[in-house]
């Protein structure tokens, strides 16, 4: 019985991945019905569950494989060609076959229903297309046999021919008489001629079953997840463990116990990775049923809608991808429901008649981007406006004052839908706000860019994993926290002079002036009561005052708001493995759970949305970004807008880099500069980072060769400004003469380059500054090829 | 054969207590805890038990007993729940003892209302009391005593 039940389930769990893949075969299949490959592809997958059902005895559901099989051989042998109610009967059948399974799964018997109907409709296919395009099918009938018999590890002649049981000759008859066309398969044209017994060719498949299932049991095997857990927890302790030797043997003079703990350095964090690894899933794995769902949502609205995808094998987190199935999905039914229009609305409007969806994911940064975008109607904003008026979101005056952005984000509020009628699919204002919390729950982050007429996209930004993240470490009345990379925006330290008068108060409610705009701030120790006094009374009186040496705020992102996070120490940023609260905590919104550090202890991980609605600033900001003209998200601002870091070139020359590309800022001492060739670099967290001085990188107006920089950027002290940037896996650091501030400016008045290396040239604050093209100089400048790997990992 | 239960003993304050030693994982020593605001005031922190992130509920807190004196440092008894692993913390951990039903005898009525519900009755020993503690009750804090505790 145990062993029926381990059969079963394998048998389910095969099933279920051959469903997918037929899925996205017929869908495939409907672009291009001339490929004998997908068709191929598609027999063999029904064949398979077609077989393994008779064996297990499920009766209904294998008659209601069979009539499929009988439908795709057809097909196969050309004699009919396949038409989209083919097309949907096959869907049709995939999704009956997925009933039965679950049935099977839930009660050890394939369901009550037969599914007569869809037998017939399969049937009647049958006979209806049985006028084959003779010609063409008989032509290319030859060449399809080659790749099934190709694609079996040992072909059956073969088999037969080792065993003894036939000749050589009359194998090769029989192939002769398939290449000649004869539809039947090897073994049946040998029965047939008498060469040998039924039984001898049933032995004989199986035989070649068992070679084939063992060829792909070779390289995979199936993990239960919570088993990877458990080592992915094991690992993590193993790292403390590790630190902890690591600490200690730095204290000892014994070389044998330095090289011990070392090895044991290195292989811990290979360990790690490759654990990580393991848990991570490309993000096909939730696309690949996508186009699915656009077709049959096409099929069922009247639309044409084609789908591409860019990034397929990115890989996420398989808790991220659990996590996104769901959003996404949703997002794409949008699209095709609401955003693509009809065909002849399109034809109308000057566009193709089919619309196109298209997905990209690409890595950035440690996060993951997810772009959906469509060339549909794209969001009519008035009607956003009229709509969010209607159902009491926002006055007509509010709306009259209101931003483009701000519209856009409307739509993610709770209880809002555009869609004019309600359809089966979207509508019911049960919608993006969903999808907005969903994404939001597992630290990710989305914004909506739409050009009315022209189409939307969607942009998602989460989190690679959710087990280990950045976290920048801050501590607050002497204990440590950890906030979430993903929330974070700029750090802001205030010294001397600044950090007594920097800090102002509306009321009793501190700000900050942030390159203008007011940051609200929240003193962290006050938000959690740690510094012995109450809440209640005003924050601006609180002792987290009183330390005016200097201040350090942390702005983060909550929500479409900014506030500043005012903590006594900031200490640098790590990865984190993120672990669970007990639920004797669970009621607490300011803690997104806990993790532990180097040293063995715990810190709480900071949950800044959680932070915000607890110091109100997000309820506040909620009733005032509506009419706030001049608050705008960093991260939000429109595609013409970007923030740029402003810097002092050569020559007293004003240049800024768009900050999207800067890592980190650093100083570094004259002293820690080391020379690899004529190279420049520094150590740097744990790997060498190369310098590379912008006067070295930029081609001069005037003709006087400059290699080497003629002028140190000593700024004082024999400190170096840095400006790190990382791309495509390589991190370099700019030495600047001077940092000057970070400003977003409009990119549409970008005026073209003078020189290589240079994107453009804007005015900001008054005087020209030129726009480095970091991803060009990345490309052409020798330096910043330079491997990149850590020091302790170089072998 | 011994047909008694039996109990893993500790103090909390003056209080001799006894929890059944299957619900017992581990005893450790004195751990260090990273406290948690705003968190309940019975909650003194989280420990990390090889790797696992466990809370620790003071005992004397959720017994409405006195403070311990601050240079006393608690132990863990860490215990199994349903959904995860929860440290107890006390005073002095005493011997692991063998009882029999007919020792046992649920509390009278004179017992304090707020802590009936977290002491389910007494072993009558040879020379004392053991107080038989309602894990589950123990640990779940909306089980209520008499209101908020006194602040961390």
């Amino acid at each position: 019985m145990g062993e029926d039940d381990d059969i079963v389930k394998e048998f389910l769990i095969e099933s279920t991945e051959n469903l997918d893949r037929l899925d996205r075969d017929l869908v495939e299949i409907e672009k291009d019905p001339s490929s004998k490959e997908i068709l191929g592809s598609i027999f063999r997958t029904v064949h398979t569950i077609k077989g393994t059902t008779g064996f297990l005895g499920f009766s209904k559901l294998e008659s209601l494989a069979h009539a499929g099989e009988s439908l795709l051989g057809l097909l196969r042998d050309g004699k009919l060609s396949i038409t989209p109610e083919i097309t949907s009967a096959l869907l049709a059948l995939v999704d009956a076959v997925r009933g039965m399974l679950s049935a099977i799964e839930s009660t050890g018997r394939d369901g009550d229903s037969d599914f007569a109907g869809l037998i017939e409709t399969l049937r009647n296919l049958q006979e209806s297309g049985v006028s084959p395009p003779v010609s063409k099918a008989q032509s290319e009938h030859a060449s399809e046999v080659a790749p099934e018999t190709a694609e079996s590890p040992v072909p059956l002649g073969q088999i037969l021919i080792q065993s003894g049981q036939v000749t050589d000759e009359e194998v090769a008859t029989a192939l002769a008489a398939q290449q000649a066309g004869d539809p039947r398969r090897l073994g049946e044209i040998l029965v047939e001629q008498g060469a040998i017994p039924p039984s001898a060719v049933r032995a004989a498949v199986e035989e070649q079953g068992r070679t084939q299932a063992l060829a792909s049991a070779a390289n995979t095997i199936r993990v239960d997840v919570g088993q990877l857990d458990k080592l992915m927890n094991l690992v993590g302790e193993l790292v403390l463990a590790r630190n902890q030797i690591l600490q200690f043997s730095a204290t000892q003079q014994d070389a044998s116990l330095v090289n011990a703990s070392q090895r044991l350095n290195l292989i811990t964090t290979e360990l790690q990775e490759g654990v990580m690894k393991t848990r991570m899933q490309p993000i096909d794995t939730v696309w690949n049923k996508l186009p699915r769902v656009v077709r049959d949502l096409a099929v069922a609205s009247g639309k044409q809608v084609r789908v591409e995808m860019e990034g397929k094998d990115t890989d996420l987190d398989k808790t991220v991808i659990e996590a996104i199935k769901d959003p996404l999905t949703h997002v794409i039914r949008n699209a095709v429901d609401h955003g693509i229009e009809t065909p002849r609305q399109r034809t109308a409007a000057g566009k193709p008649p089919e619309g196109r969806l298209f997905l990209r994911a690409y890595h950035e940064g440690g996060q993951v981007n997810i772009e959906i975008s469509d060339d549909g109607a794209g969001i009519d904003l008035n009607r956003v406006k009229q709509k969010a008026i209607e159902r009491g979101l926002i006055t007509p005056e509010q709306a009259a004052v209101m931003r483009e952005h701000e519209t856009l984000n409307l739509v993610f509020l709770p209880g809002f839908s555009t869609a004019a009628k309600v359809t089966h699919v979207s509508g019911r204002g049960v919608g993006m706000d969903v999808v907005k919390t969903n994404i939001e729950k597992i630290g990710g982050a989305l914004d909506v860019h739409s050009r009315l007429g022209e189409g939307t996209t969607l942009k998602i930004k989460i989190p690679l994993t959710l087990a280990i993240i950045p976290a920048l470490i801050v501590s607050s009345a002497g204990d440590r926290y950890a906030i979430p990379q993903i929330s974070l925006l700029e750090l802001v330290r205030l010294e001397g002079d600044e950090a007594r008068k920097g800090i102002e108060n509306i009321h009793g409610a501190p700000v900050y002036r942030l390159r203008g705009n007011l940051l609200p701030l929240v003193y962290l120790s006050h938000e959690l009561e740690t510094n012995g006094i109450p809440r209640s009374g005003s924050q601006a009186s609180g002792t987290a005052r009183a330390n005016f040496a200097a201040v350090n705020i942390v702005v983060v992102q909550a929500d479409e708001r900014q506030f500043g996070l005012v903590v006594d120490e900031v200490s640098d940023t790590e990865e984190i493995v993120v672990k669970p609260l007990g639920k004797h905590l669970k009621g607490i919104e300011t803690f997104a759970g806990a993790t532990i550090m180097g040293d063995g202890r715990v810190a709480l991980i900071l949950d800044v949305m959680g932070l915000a609605r607890r110091s109100s600033v997000l309820s506040e900001a909620r009733e005032r970004a509506l009419g706030d003209e001049r608050i705008v998200a960093a991260g939000q601002v429109s595609e013409q807008h970007q923030t740029v870091l402003l810097f002092q070139g050569p020559d007293d020359g004003r240049m800024a880099v768009p900050l999207s590309l800067v890592t980190r800022l650093e100083e570094f001492s004259q002293s820690s500069i080391e020379r690899m060739g004529s190279l420049e670099v520094v150590q740097y967290r744990g790997s060498i980072l190369p310098l590379v001085r912008v006067a070295a990188l930029l081609t001069e107006r005037r003709r006087k060769p400059r290699f080497v920089p003629a002028k140190p950027s000593i700024v004082q002290d024999g400190t170096l400004q840095v400006v790190v940037y990382t791309s495509e896996q390589r991190s370099a650091g700019l030495v600047v003469d001077r940092i000057l501030d970070i400003v977003e400016e409009n990119m549409a008045t970008l005026q073209p380059a003078s020189r290589e290396g240079i994107q453009g040239s804007i005015v900001v604050q008054g005087r020209v500054t030129e726009i480095l093209d970091l991803e060009e100089l990345i490309h052409t400048h020798a330096a910043l090829h330079l491997p990149q790997r850590g020091i302790t990992q170089a072998r | 054969l011994a047909t008694g239960k039996q109990f893993l003993t500790f103090f909390v304050d003056y209080l001799y207590c006894g929890i059944e030693v299957e619900q017992v994982q581990e005893v450790l020593r004195y751990q260090e805890m990273t406290r948690v605001p705003l968190a309940p005031a019975v909650v003194r922190g989280l420990i990390n038990l090889r790797g696992q992130i466990v809370t620790a509920i003071d005992l004397r807190r959720r017994l409405e007993l006195s403070e311990a004196e601050k240079q006393h440092l608690p132990l863990n008894v860490v215990v199994r729940t349903d959904d995860a692993r929860v440290s107890l913390l006390v005073d002095e951990i005493g011997d692991v003892v063998e009882v029999e039903e007919d020792t046992f005898e649920r509390p009278p009525a004179t017992l304090d209302r707020n802590t009936r519900a977290l002491i389910r009755g007494v072993h009558k020993l040879s020379n004392r009391l053991m107080h038989v503690l309602d894990t589950q009750n123990v640990l779940n804090l909306e089980v209520e005593t008499k209101g908020p505790g006194s602040g961390p």
